[in-house]
């Protein structure tokens, strides 16, 4: 490899220059007056800090952060920018006294709080030295799963998981609340002029939807494995739904995914997640400890062969234990983030046929 | 021949930054909104694709070379459309291009169209 100066730390160098651009952006954000332009900022700000996170080895966290906030808030905070004006106010320079301070307290707070805290890979720290060591070493003979964090998420803490797919799905329904499931007047045709121009758009899309749903189920599938899980898989698929109606039209993604499916999917995750403990818990073991996901009839089935080493026994019920709600995660997420598109851009629908009649 | 290769692979890495930072300074200096999404889209292909190819050269065949060119296909596959999307509806949008015989602006003359708007 090419050899630099002992004294050069390229890491350090990335780390302080992902973050002074982390500073512009975010200054950037605060200076913009159009609201386009701040969400776009938004975007960038996540995928750079994605990139952050994945130079401190934290790929779960920058999968999240960047599918999350890069990709569906993006989608979602355009839809919205839709609903009202494209630029903000300047506002009073009086009134940003108070924010302002407030501001500052807790910045200082933060930076103040930061000193205390361990260095970057101190072993002594807590996070690294009692629970975190306990996790990194019980998962082979627990759960037998490479992935701790996926084994921490899902198993040592899935009623957690379970609580944050139920915030996931109420977060939801109280958008549908609000927004209404989709569009209260039936979608008109698009004019057929419209199509001609977007060919390019068009083709590339649908070369593009099923490559990016087969990822989202390798995602899902791969979670055990590697970075990944049903959080993120399911924000993917979503994605791609999301693509085809930016694409397509609402009226065509709302005849191939309608919002009834959409919105039965979503409780249906949560239902899938919550039985799997509920089956735990009837075999005999406790709520979502999967060790009791199959009978002990069931599990007599299985051949000694297919169980492996018996000091680090393959365990089928952590496994599948693990596959299933990881699914109903996937379920619940994309169906909540396609409910909640749904909501916006049909309430899109009905601005401008207001304007069209005014 | 493995250090010769992460060398040449390494010029590949820079000259594609190179031209990355060359398609920043187009997209802030060039007139219009033609123009700068050509100079963005250069930043998208053109570098991204050097410095996809200098890395696989750095990483040897491995399963990484394998990954790298799928990202390489997965850009190729969505930067020019987005950057036929953007001018698509700049155009529809009324953005005229700017044509005329070429001529460095004059600073007053500059300071008339603020950045970011076109005088269409």
């Amino acid at each position: 490899m090419i050899a630099l100066p002992p004294s050069f730390d390229a890491n350090l160098a990335i780390d302080i220059g992902l973050l002074l651009m982390l500073l512009a952006i975010a200054g950037a954000i605060v200076r913009t007056r159009s609201l386009l332009a701040a969400i776009i900022l938004f975007s960038i700000y996540s995928l750079v800090s994605a990139v952050w996170l994945v130079v401190m080895d934290a790929a779960d966290v920058a999968f999240t952060e960047a599918v999350v906030g890069a990709g569906v808030s993006t989608i979602v905070l355009l839809g919205a920018i839709l609903l009202t004006r494209g630029e903000a106010e300047k506002p009073d320079w009086r009134r940003l006294i108070a924010p302002a301070l407030v501001c500052m307290l807790v910045g200082g707070l933060l930076v103040y709080a930061a000193m205390g805290l361990p260095a970057l890979g101190d072993a002594a720290s807590p996070a690294n030295a009692y629970v975190g060591r306990a996790y990194l070493q019980q998962t082979p003979n627990d759960i037998g799963i490479p992935n701790v964090v996926t084994a921490v998420l899902s198993s040592y803490r899935g009623f957690d998981t379970l609580g944050e797919t139920t915030v996931i799905f109420a977060a939801g329904v109280g958008v549908a609340l609000m927004l209404g499931f989709g569009p209260r007047a039936s979608l008109a045709p698009p004019p057929a002029s419209v199509g001609d121009q977007h060919v390019v758009l068009r083709v590339a899309a649908k070369l593009l939807i099923p490559l990016i749903a087969l990822y989202a189920l390798y995602v899902q599938f791969h979670g055990d494995l590697g970075a990944g899980g049903g959080f993120q898989a399911g924000v993917i698929m979503a994605a791609a739904i999301i693509l085809h109606a930016l694409v397509f039209g609402l009226r065509e993604t709302m005849a191939a995914v309608p919002p009834k499916v959409a919105r039965s999917v979503a409780a249906l995750g949560v239902l899938l997640f919550a039985g799997v403990g509920v089956v735990c818990l009837m075999n005999g073991g406790g709520f979502l400890d999967y060790d009791y996901l199959f009978a002990p009839s069931v599990e007599k089935q299985i051949p000694g062969w297919l169980l492996g080493d018996p000091d680090h026994a393959h365990h089928w019920g952590q496994h599948f234990g693990i596959l299933t709600i990881e699914f109903g995660v996937l379920l619940t997420v994309s169906a909540v983030m396609v409910t909640i598109f749904y909501g916006f851009a049909g309430r899109t629908v009905d601005v401008a046929r207001d304007e069209a009649r005014r | 021949m493995a250090d010769v290769l992460s060398w040449i692979g390494g010029g590949f890495v820079v000259a594609g930054v190179l031209l990355s930072v060359l398609g920043a300074v187009g997209v802030l200096r060039f007139p219009d909104v033609y123009t700068r999404i050509h100079a963005a889209s250069i930043t998208d292909t053109g570098g991204t694709s050097l410095v996809v190819l200098g890395l696989c050269l750095i990483s040897g065949l491995s399963l990484v070379t394998l990954k790298l060119v799928f990202v390489w296909v997965f850009i190729m596959l969505t930067t020019p459309v987005a950057a036929n999307a953007l001018a698509n509806a700049a155009f529809s949008s009324g953005h005229k291009p700017r044509v005329g015989t070429f001529q460095i602006m004059r600073t007053d003359e500059r300071r008339k169209t603020p950045r970011g708007t076109d005088e269409s």
